[in-house]
Parts: C-alpha cells; sequence; structure tokens
C-alpha cells in the first residue's frame, strides 16, 4: 500500500532539512497527534458531541505541506480538519473550544468539528459535503489569479471524495484556467468503512489529472520529509502560472472514520503494523535521535510542552461557557 | 399557387419578430439550407435557411420591419411546376406586408399597467423616466456595478461569447473583457463551487444560471456552502454572491425546463430571495443584490425578460430589499403576488375594476425578507387576500402568507384567504395542457368573487 507507491514514485528524494527544521516537524505533529487523543477522550467524557473525525495517523501530511507555505496562500479541507487548523497556526484553544461548543471557539459554537474558519490563518473550513472543497478551493485560487497574485490554495480531500463527480468538473475548469491550486488527496486507504480496491476503479488516484492535463505525483505521506519536497515542486509550479497540481498524499488514519465507528472493516492487525513500521512522528524521532540532533531528554522537553498546551486547550474548552441564547439569531445574514 | 415561407418561430417565447434583412431578391434561385434573411427575435439575430429549392416569388414583408408575427407569410417561392403568374401573391397575402412598414425598433408589445397607488417610495417624484425592458435593465444594472467595483465579475454558460443565452449579457464582454466576463463549461455544480469558494476569497461573483432548472446540480453548494458559512463560521466569513437567471415555465419546455423555485430558496435562512416583476424593480433591485454581503437568489422570468416598463433615468437608482410595492389600491379585497404572478393579479384587478370590484394588488418583489407588514396592513382593510404564484401549491409562498396573515389578523377576515397557484402537476409539453397547467387571470378573478362573496 504505502510502500509500494513510495518506493514507485518521485518523491523518495528528500530535501537537506535542517535540525531546526526537524524539530519543528516534531513538534508540530505531535501537538496535532496530543490534541486528537485529547479530543477522543473529551468525546468519550460527553464534553463533544455530534461527529468528530480525529486526524492521528496522517499528521504529516499537514505539517510537511505547510512548510512550503508563505503568507497568503490558502487551505481549505473536508470535516477531517483539526489536524489541518493547528498546522497553520490556529489557536489550539479555540479549535478544542469549538468542539466543546463553547464561546471560545473559533466559530463561538456555532459551527463545531467540522465548521471552523480562520480568516486570519486563510483557513477556510472545515467542510462536511463531502467534496464540496474541491471547487470551493479552485475557487480560493480563482480569487487569487483575479487580483494578479502568486498565492496557492491547498485543496485537501480524501480518497472517498475522489469519486465525486465536482472534483473532474474542478479539475477541468483549474487546468482550463490555469490555476494556482494544488489538489492534495489525503489517501488514508479507506473511503468512512469502505477500502480503496473496493470503492475505486483503479488504484492510482494521482493519475486522475491527466485526462485535464494536470500533473500528478504520489508521494509517501507518512515521511514529512518527502511530502515537504513534493509540495516544493507543486507550489513552484502553481506559483510559476503552470496551473493545478495533484499530490497523492499514501497516509493511514490510525482511528475510525469518526468516533462512532466499530472498525469491523479492517484488523487490529493491519493498523498496528502501520503504527509499529510506518508511523510519521516516530520516523522524525529516529532522524533526530539517530542523526545526534536531539536526545531523549530534549524530545521529553518537548512532549512535556505540549502537553502543557494540550490541557491548556482542553481546560480552556471546558470553562468557556457556552454561547449566550442570542446568538442564536446572529450571524445568518450582514 | 406559390409556396407560401412563413415568419418561423426561432425560440420556445417567440410571438414576433423583426426582418432584419433579406438575403435574397424576387426571381432568385434557392436551393434548400440557403439562408433567406436574418430574422431578429427578442434573444438573437437568427439566420432563415430556406427549406424548398425554387425561384423566389415575391418578397411580402420589406426589409428592416418589425413586430412581423410568427406565420405571417414573408415570401413567396416557386417551385417546380408552377408559374410566376400563377405564383403572384393574393391581395390578400400581399396586403399585411405594406403596412408592417417598420416601426420603432424597440416598441413596447403592450402598454404594461400603470400603478394607480400614490406611494411610489422608491424613487422621487419627478424623476424623469425612461423606457426599457427587462432585459436591457438587468444588463445595465450588471455593467453599472461592475464598472462601479473591480472585484464583480459574471460567469456563467455562454455569457460571454456568445452574448448571453438570453441576451441578458450583451455587450458586457466587449466592455469587461474575458477576466471579468467569463464563459465556463456545462458543469453548474463545479462552477458554482468555484464563485462561492472566490466570494469567500473576497470577490463578488454574478453567477447566471441558464436557467434555475439547472441550478439543481449545484443547489449543494447554494444552500451548504454560500448560505450557511457566515453562520457556521460565528460571523467570520460570509458568501457575497449574487445567483441569478431564469426561473419558471417560459412556454412549451417540458417538465425539466418549467419549474418556479421561489418557495424552495425563500425557505433557506442565511439566503435573500429576489424576484422582481418590474424593470425598474429588476434594475434596482439587482445593483442592491451586488452590492450585498449576502448569497442573493435573484428569480428572473423569461417571459418577462421582453416587458418595457418605465424605469427612473437616474445615475445610481437602488431598490431596498423587503419593501413591498403596493401597485394598485383597492378597498374590497388585497391580491398579493411577485414576479409573473403580477401579469395575473394586475389583469385580474382590471377585470374586477370592471365587475365593480376593487382590488388592492401587492407585489412582495423580495421573498426573503418578505415585507409582511404592507400584506397585514392591506388585510386589515379589505378583510380579504388571494394569492397568486406560479408555483405549486404545496409549501408556497400562498400557503406561508395564509397562515402569517391567519397569526397575525384573524380578527380582520372576512373570508378564508385562497392560494392561486400553478397545478400540482410536472408541466405537460401540449399546448393545451400547458394552459391548463399554469395559472390564468380568470382563475384569480374567481378567487376574489370566491372571498368577496359575488
Amino acid at each position: 500500500m504505502v510502500s509500494r507507491k513510495a518506493a514507485a514514485g518521485a518523491s523518495a528524494d528528500r530535501p537537506n532539512v535542517s535540525r531546526e527544521e526537524l524539530l519543528k516537524f516534531y513538534r508540530e505533529m505531535l501537538l496535532i497527534r496530543r490534541f486528537e487523543e485529547k479530543a477522543g477522550q473529551l468525546y468519550g467524557m460527553g464534553l463533544i458531541g455530534g461527529f468528530c473525525h480525529l486526524y492521528i495517523g496522517q499528521e504529516a501530511v499537514v505539517v510537511g505541506l505547510e512548510a512550503t507555505a508563505k503568507e497568503g496562500d490558502k487551505r481549505i479541507t473536508s470535516y477531517r480538519d483539526h489536524g489541518h487548523m493547528l498546522a497553520c497556526g490556529m489557536d489550539p484553544k479555540g479549535v478544542m473550544a469549538e468542539l466543546t461548543g463553547r464561546a471560545g471557539g473559533y466559530s463561538r459554537g456555532k459551527g463545531g468539528s467540522m465548521h471552523m474558519f480562520s480568516k486570519e490563518k486563510h483557513f477556510y473550513g472545515g467542510h462536511g459535503i463531502v467534496a464540496a472543497q474541491v471547487p470551493l478551493g479552485a475557487g480560493l485560487a480563482f480569487a487569487d489569479k483575479y487580483l494578479g497574485n502568486d498565492n496557492v490554495s491547498f485543496t485537501y480531500f480524501g480518497d472517498g471524495a475522489a469519486n465525486q463527480g465536482q472534483v473532474y468538473e474542478t479539475f477541468n475548469m483549474a487546468a482550463l484556467w490555469s490555476l494556482p491550486v494544488v489538489f492534495v488527496i489525503e489517501n488514508n486507504q479507506y473511503a468512512m468503512g469502505t477500502a480503496q480496491r473496493r470503492s475505486t476503479s483503479s488504484a492510482d488516484i494521482y493519475t486522475r489529472g491527466a485526462a485535464f492535463g494536470i500533473k500528478g505525483e504520489a508521494v509517501d505521506g507518512m515521511d514529512v520529509l518527502a511530502v515537504k519536497a513534493a509540495g516544493q515542486r507543486a507550489v513552484a509550479a502553481c506559483r510559476a502560472g503552470k496551473g493545478p497540481y495533484i499530490l497523492e498524499m499514501m497516509t493511514y488514519r490510525y482511528r475510525g472514520h469518526s468516533m462512532s465507528d466499530p472498525a469491523k472493516y479492517r484488523s487490529r492487525e493491519e493498523v498496528q503494523k502501520m503504527r509499529d513500521e510506518r508511523d510519521a512522528i516516530e520516523h522524525v524521532r529516529e532522524l533526530l535521535l539517530t542523526g545526534g540532533h536531539a536526545t531523549d531528554d530534549d524530545l521529553k522537553l518537548v512532549d512535556r510542552d505540549i502537553k502543557a498546551i494540550v490541557n491548556e486547550a482542553a481546560e480552556f474548552a471546558k470553562t468557556s461557557p457556552e454561547p449566550d441564547l442570542s446568538a442564536l439569531w446572529t450571524d445568518i445574514t450582514v | 399557387m406559390a409556396t407560401e415561407i412563413l415568419m418561423p418561430a426561432l425560440s420556445p417565447t417567440m410571438e414576433e419578430g423583426s426582418l432584419a434583412k433579406w438575403l435574397v431578391k424576387a426571381g432568385d434561385t434557392v436551393k434548400s439550407g440557403q439562408i433567406l434573411a436574418e430574422i431578429e427575435t427578442d434573444k438573437a439575430t437568427m439566420e432563415f435557411e430556406a427549406v424548398d429549392e425554387g425561384v423566389i416569388g415575391a418578397l411580402l414583408v420589406p426589409e428592416g420591419a418589425s413586430g412581423v408575427k410568427v406565420n405571417t407569410p414573408i415570401a413567396t417561392l416557386i417551385v417546380e411546376g408552377e408559374t410566376a403568374a400563377t405564383a403572384a401573391p393574393t391581395a390578400a397575402v400581399a396586403a399585411p406586408a405594406p403596412a408592417a412598414a417598420p416601426v420603432a425598433a424597440k416598441a413596447a408589445p403592450a402598454a404594461e399597467p400603470v400603478p394607480m397607488a400614490a406611494a411610489t417610495p422608491d424613487w422621487p417624484a419627478g424623476t424623469p423616466m425612461k423606457t426599457m425592458t427587462v432585459r436591457e435593465a438587468l444588463r445595465e444594472a450588471m455593467a453599472e456595478e461592475m464598472a462601479r467595483d473591480e472585484t464583480v465579475y459574471l460567469m456563467g454558460e455562454e455569457v460571454g461569447e456568445y452574448q448571453g443565452a438570453y441576451k441578458i449579457s450583451q455587450g458586457l464582454l466587449d466592455q469587461f473583457g474575458a477576466r471579468r466576463v467569463i464563459d465556463t463549461p456545462i458543469t453548474e455544480h463545479g462552477f458554482a463551487g468555484i464563485a462561492v469558494g472566490s466570494a469567500f476569497a473576497g470577490l463578488r461573483p454574478i453567477l447566471e444560471f441558464m436557467t434555475f432548472n439547472f441550478a439543481m446540480q449545484a443547489i449543494d453548494h447554494i444552500l451548504n456552502s454560500a448560505a450557511k458559512t457566515l453562520y457556521m463560521s460565528g460571523g467570520q466569513m460570509g458568501c457575497p454572491i449574487v445567483f441569478r437567471g431564469p426561473n419558471g415555465a417560459a412556454a412549451r419546455v417540458g417538465a425539466q425546463h418549467s419549474q418556479d423555485y421561489a418557495a424552495w430558496y425563500a425557505q433557506v435562512p442565511g439566503l435573500k430571495v429576489v424576484m422582481p416583476y418590474s424593470a425598474a424593480d429588476a434594475k434596482g433591485l439587482l445593483k442592491t443584490a451586488i452590492r450585498d454581503g449576502n448569497p442573493v437568489i435573484f428569480l428572473e422570468n423569461e417571459i418577462l425578460y421582453g416587458r418595457s416598463f418605465e424605469v427612473p433615468d437616474l445615475p445610481d437608482f437602488t431598490i431596498p430589499f423587503g419593501k413591498a410595492r403596493v401597485w394598485r389600491e383597492g378597498t374590497d379585497v388585497t391580491i398579493v403576488s411577485f414576479g409573473i404572478g403580477m401579469v395575473h393579479a394586475l389583469a385580474a384587478a382590471d377585470k374586477l375594476a370592471a365587475e365593480g370590484i376593487s382590488a388592492e394588488v401587492i407585489d412582495l418583489r423580495t421573498l426573503r425578507p418578505i415585507d409582511y407588514d404592507t400584506v397585514i396592513a392591506s388585510v386589515q382593510k379589505t378583510n380579504r387576500c388571494v394569492t397568486v404564484e406560479e408555483g405549486w401549491p404545496v409549501g408556497s409562498i400562498g400557503n406561508h402568507l395564509s397562515a402569517t396573515i391567519m397569526e397575525r389578523a384573524f380578527d380582520y377576515l372576512d373570508a378564508p384567504v385562497i392560494n392561486c397557484t400553478g397545478k400540482d402537476v410536472p408541466m405537460p409539453y401540449a399546448a393545451n395542457l400547458e394552459k391548463l397547467a399554469l395559472l390564468t387571470p380568470d382563475e384569480v378573478v374567481a378567487a376574489v368573487k370566491k372571498v368577496t362573496y359575488r
């Protein structure tokens, strides 16, 4: 699965990376993982309701791509969105408080897990309808092109969404109009509970842009350095006005589709094997230790720091008040 | 006897047209498929081809004639075996031709009813007026707003090089260029999403649907992406976009192309919904819609596109949302309508006046927000109400108004409110059945007589 494509793809190359950058990746991926674990805990305690889709296992994708972004670049994704928000610098407190439906949340408690936005960080949601974010993301890129800047839009969607018709309508127009959009397919192997081989006629989703003349690459999405290297190629092409670019990130989600997923469609062994052999955070941890860039104690300090941030976010999310009842009637129209 | 060549119907709604140019003259031999003339409809200038081979006997309608009714003989053709003598046009056929001497190019089909209501709060008294069609009013509104704001752009199928499937965007490509007047592939779901995304990022798109029937493919983006984002983001991010295009029945286009979506969209919080009747309202409300910070559904009507009205000749003329217009004051019954329903409402009011029944006619103009106060105040005066709309009866705007009137003015009612609507059937194609499915002024008259116990 992951290894097959990674070996075949052009993404085996790795950029030179500094100690600082490796540490940054470690820290950012760990923040997402610990944040998500905490969210799962709060869900179990009944503090988070409804749907809650965790990003655990896929951290290298957003962290690697954010390393290629510059100010003004935009991002948009599906309902599995907590990792994207943390990676682009949104405040963990505001994200967690939105999960608990509190006034201190990014959407003041009115959006929930699937619907958060930050104009300041150019994060355009958080969309609950599978694949709807694909044309919306191309629309963000349309605006940048219209306004004449060289920003790009990272448009994330899953292997399940890749079967939606609007994706191909969007590929057509994005290529036709040379829109600066990076289509990031996060292929975590399962569309909810349906394995890719049971839902998708051809395995190589990154080749689906070929019909529209869009370049595509399969990337080892468990290797943050490979992700960054591929991201740099895609972003450079977009900024140079060459139109859209497809990156199929071969990744894996350790947890269920949502919190209510009984996970009958795959074996415990399969999940455990990925965790043991391909974990993105362990990978960077090893690079840091074996390369002599950090000691165990250094990393323990990072772990402690992240734990504190996540605990602070959880505390804020528990104590932030529920929205005022008057908020029911606000923000319907401007 | 020669074969008569008749004025063709070149669009579903065409009743008459102009003979822009003859490309043949009497005595010319023509082949099947040869272009005989250029005919201008309300939508476009079309080439008209010969069906049969033969020699042109006579041109019965001069070049430049306008207002030529469909099926009027416009030329004669002598086919093989006929002689020129036998082909000479009969006096009866020849007669209408000279009569069709060029009429003023933009003559209104029929004088629209003039509002009798004293209050016209939309423009100051004494404002100079100009006559224009709904089509021209919509085009002018877009052109003015695009000139005013660089972030406004027009996107849709055939809006550019084709000059608009219904000619609403005629000339805009020339005026504003391909960056701001954007032809799309036929992919409503995709391009609606792209337009909404660009609005998130600060542009102000006008998205034309060739008709609102096709917007069904895009309704997820209209509702889930455009209408709900402001709320879901806690007020952080809105979606300033206008979705516009013809809505409702045209003529003889069958079930899939003849649906009124007024009640559908009016149900959705987060949208604003506009459905103008007159050209002045079309212009003033479209300009307001383009400046509005919310997603606006702007429901036009193909049959109304060619109707002419008086429009205030002001440099910057807008009409606020949520204000009904009283077209006609009356004392016996309140008729509430909007969009093309106003044609039936006003025609019914004329007929009723002739029978001594005084009807007050209110055009809602916007369906979200709705100007309830104007309706309630009128019902409190007349004590009776009939609603008129083209859409289906179940869950109609009329149903909603009836409930509101019942809640707010129950003690004023002297009769139950009646909802006149289209029939509860998919639109049939056959001419007689289509006529039966659509609303008529006579149905409105009958409803009014029922509530006034006449």
